[in-house]
């Protein structure tokens, strides 16, 4: 097989194709979040979970049961309620920004997507090659810079709903998720200042994150979550936060605020609310197996080119870039999905935390402990690196 | 009664993480994740409900077939929320049981309206209705929703009752010392 | 030229809405406003190959100074509020602003170009400081040192002073 051909068309037609088929992975993969995250509630729960719906035009294929009890047919159902349902916007709401809202919740969910690794194949040359759509130095910067416009979508559907409800759910939205903002990007510092050593070019590039991560040796192979596992810990909590999941999800808190944020929303709109918050959910999972989980490496001190190399014995097409990229693929989907599962894990597992709570463990717990994981690591890094 | 005053124990630093009590309460999900489930597929699988259970009511009729109501009308006019409603008939005299007399033409409950109080079973004088173990009714229109008496007594079925008072009457009036 | 168009978009953009938020009279329409404009400027740095100085841009003020300003802004309900005439200082000083304004732009327009600033040590810098994270380090640390440092104790005196503001003195009697 040859794909010279696709190098040699233009370089924007390429990226539009890339850009549509990252896409095309990502919102399905968002909308079987939504799935996924009913049946594994359910499970948890000791119960089935949506199990029944079965198009009667499809009755006949045989084994399609497994679908029917994996509730496939019912997300379709949902989908296709959401697209025909009454939109309802209510009279009392602003407009402009009612409707604003769920769009500006979708253009950095879809957008930080862009700078995210998500494989590497060798070229011909045997050097190892990044499966990504911008691979740019600042990548992690510009990840944490879109994802952080997030928040507006939240802020302004709870203000432009103008009701109470919703308006506290912005509001709690908007401190929230500065607080944990901090703690975030000072957890990742420690990767960053360890693997830029000194006279290097300075990168924050996720890509060079794997590589680093899949050097020979016990300490090259070693994920940053067994050499680093407070940051790894303070990302993680920090990302429950930032992506409003359970047990940090004070903008939504049914219990206290009916809807929160989106309870003036219906339809097509509120679903638009959903897929943004699972697209987060995958790229923020994504992120942290970048930097702390070893990417698409599929196991700690086994890097993807060793196995590779290693199946290559038995079947000669797996240096091949195609089966490389996708194996890649294939095995950083499986760590997200399982990322995934831990959240809604989680999810069933700690119930929600009072608002006070929140803010004092963001502020007086885990910024405390972020900046001294930091100081601890760089006087460490600049010991050990001298 | 004596009080105990039980210490309250500071948490220790690895209880204030709260790290062991998520990694403990995360095994106790993960665990009922590998249970079997606990629900049952309702429409097919139906729940065992007890024989004391008060659900719809129903009418019933006597081993040997016979209705048992003899529409005398308590039940209509005890029941509170006017559920019920009874056109009351004769039976025809080359019926088997004419010595009854009376029949009901027509019995409808309205389950819109029952309150499911239970008045009616405890007020007819022949123990021909019953509240018995059906628990789900539902119709798309309020007309599927009357039970009418051929429903009524599909759903009552027969009542195992040994007595069979009006056979025993008209044994009784044929050896001519019925009163 | 494609970049031109670019450039003039964005800087309509990042000049229309930064005009807005001054006249906006709603202010969380104002404050999205700014939002607006600094992405914009951001995409202004872009178009100036200054990745790093874009990313920064989006995530310090569009991603959380302007989130806290939302936060403020709907904290404290500034609906429906007169507003007070202007003070005579607040006029003299806008007068003020308006002629050294006026000044430059003339004097911009009289040159016709700003003179090109002198880098320090390399005569023409072929990469921009701002793209690289460790060219952008360097100068930080070293040729923009004192100018860091004394932003830096600027806001740490704004810090000392908004938690002298905001704490109540309750043991002490002569402040009451
Ligand atoms: S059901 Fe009983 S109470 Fe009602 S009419 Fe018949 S015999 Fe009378
Ligand atoms: S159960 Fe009560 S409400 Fe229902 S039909 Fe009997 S008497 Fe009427």
């Amino acid at each position: 097989m040859d794909f010279s051909f696709y190098f040699d068309l233009p370089l924007w037609l390429r990226l539009v194709l890339q850009g549509t088929a990252v896409i095309l992975v990502l919102f399905p993969i968002a909308a079987a979040c939504s799935m996924a995250e009913r049946k594994i509630s359910a499970w948890l729960q000791g119960r089935p979970g949506p199990n029944r719906t079965l198009p009667p035009l499809l009755a006949w294929v045989p084994g399609i049961w497994v679908l029917q009890k994996l509730g496939i047919f019912q997300l379709a159902a949902d989908g296709g309620k959401f697209v025909f349902k009454e939109d309802p916007v209510p009279g009392h709401v602003n407009k402009l920004y009612f409707i604003a809202a769920p769009i500006l919740a979708m253009i950095p969910a879809l957008t930080t997507v862009v700078v995210v690794p998500f494989g590497a194949y060798l070229d011909s040359a045997g050097k190892i090659v990044p499966l990504v759509l911008a691979n740019v130095d600042i990548g992690l910067l510009a990840v944490f810079a879109v994802s952080s416009l997030g928040v507006y979508a939240v802020i302004l559907a709870g203000w432009a709903s103008n009701s109470k409800y919703p308006f506290l759910g912005g509001v709690r939205a908007s401190a929230q998720l500065i607080s944990y903002e901090l703690s975030m990007t000072l957890s990742v510092l420690p990767v960053f200042l360890w693997i830029n050593a000194p006279g290097g070019q300075g990168t924050l590039s996720l890509f060079d994150v794997v590589q680093f991560q899949s050097q020979p040796g016990f300490w090259g192979g070693a994920w940053f979550v067994f050499t680093m596992p407070l940051s790894a810990f303070i990302f993680l909590v920090a990302l429950f936060a930032e992506t409003n999941r359970q047990p940090f999800d004070m903008p939504e808190s049914e219990s206290d605020l009916v809807g929160g944020f989106h309870t003036e929303y219906g339809a097509f709109k509120w679903s638009l609310f959903f897929v943004a918050e699972y697209c987060h959910m995958v790229i923020g999972s994504a992120v942290f197996i970048l930097l702390f989980f070893g990417g698409w490496n599929p196991l700690p001190w086994v890097t993807l080119t060793d196995t590779v190399q290693a199946l290559a014995h038995i079947i000669p097409v797996a240096t091949h870039p195609l089966f490389m990229g996708i194996l890649g693929i294939s095995i950083f989907l499986v760590k997200i999905c399982f990322s995934i599962f831990f959240f809604m894990w989680v999810r069933w597992t700690l119930p929600r935390f009072r608002y006070d709570q929140v803010m004092n463990i963001g502020w007086k717990q885990l910024l405390p402990l972020s900046i001294a994981n930091l100081i601890a690591y760089t006087i460490g890094i600049a010991l050990l690196q001298k | 009664m004596a009080v105990i005053q039980v210490e309250r124990k500071p948490l220790s630093l690895l209880e204030r993480t709260y790290i062991p009590q998520i990694v403990g309460g995360l095994r106790t999900t993960l665990r009922h994740f590998f249970k079997p489930n606990v629900t049952l597929q309702y429409p097919e699988q139906r729940p065992e409900i007890s024989k004391n259970y008060r659900g719809v009511p129903t009418l019933v009729m006597d081993p040997n077939g016979r209705e048992k109501c003899v529409s005398c009308q308590l039940c209509e006019f005890v029941c509170p929320p006017k559920a019920i409603r009874i056109t009351p008939g004769e039976i025809a005299a080359d019926s088997p049981n004419a010595h009854v007399e009376k029949a009901p033409q027509a019995f409808d409950i309205d389950m819109l309206r029952c309150i499911y109080c239970g008045l009616c079973q405890e007020v007819c004088p022949e123990e021909a209705i019953w509240l018995q173990n059906q628990f789900s009714m539902s119709g798309y229109t309020r007309a599927e929703m009357v039970n009418n008496k051929a429903k009524l007594y599909e759903l009552g079925g027969t009542l195992p009752d040994p007595h069979l008072k009006w056979d025993h009457k008209k044994a009784a009036a044929e050896h001519g010392n019925g009163h | 030229m494609s970049t031109d168009i670019f450039f003039y978009l964005f800087a309509a953009i990042t000049a229309g809405s930064a005009l807005a938020v001054v006249l906006c009279k709603n202010t969380v329409a104002a404050a999205l406003s700014l939002l607006v404009s600094l992405v914009g400027v951001a995409a202004l740095f872009i178009l100036l190959d200054a990745f790093l100085l874009a990313a920064l841009m989006v995530f310090v003020y569009a991603g959380a100074v302007v989130a806290l300003f939302l936060f403020i802004v709907m904290l404290i309900d500034t609906y429906g509020g007169t507003r007070k005439p202007f003070k005579k200082g607040t006029i003299v000083a806008s007068g003020f602003a308006l002629a050294l304004l006026v000044t430059g732009l003339a004097t911009l327009a009289q040159r016709g170009a700003l003179a090109t600033p002198e880098f320090a040590g390399n005569a023409a810098p072929l990469v921009p400081v701002g793209a690289s994270l460790r060219a952008y380090g360097e100068q930080l640390f070293t040729t923009y040192l004192l100018p860091v440092q004394i932003v830096g104790f600027l806001l740490l005196i704004a810090m000392l002073g908004v938690i002298v503001l905001s704490k109540k003195f309750e043991g002490l009697e002569d402040v009451k």
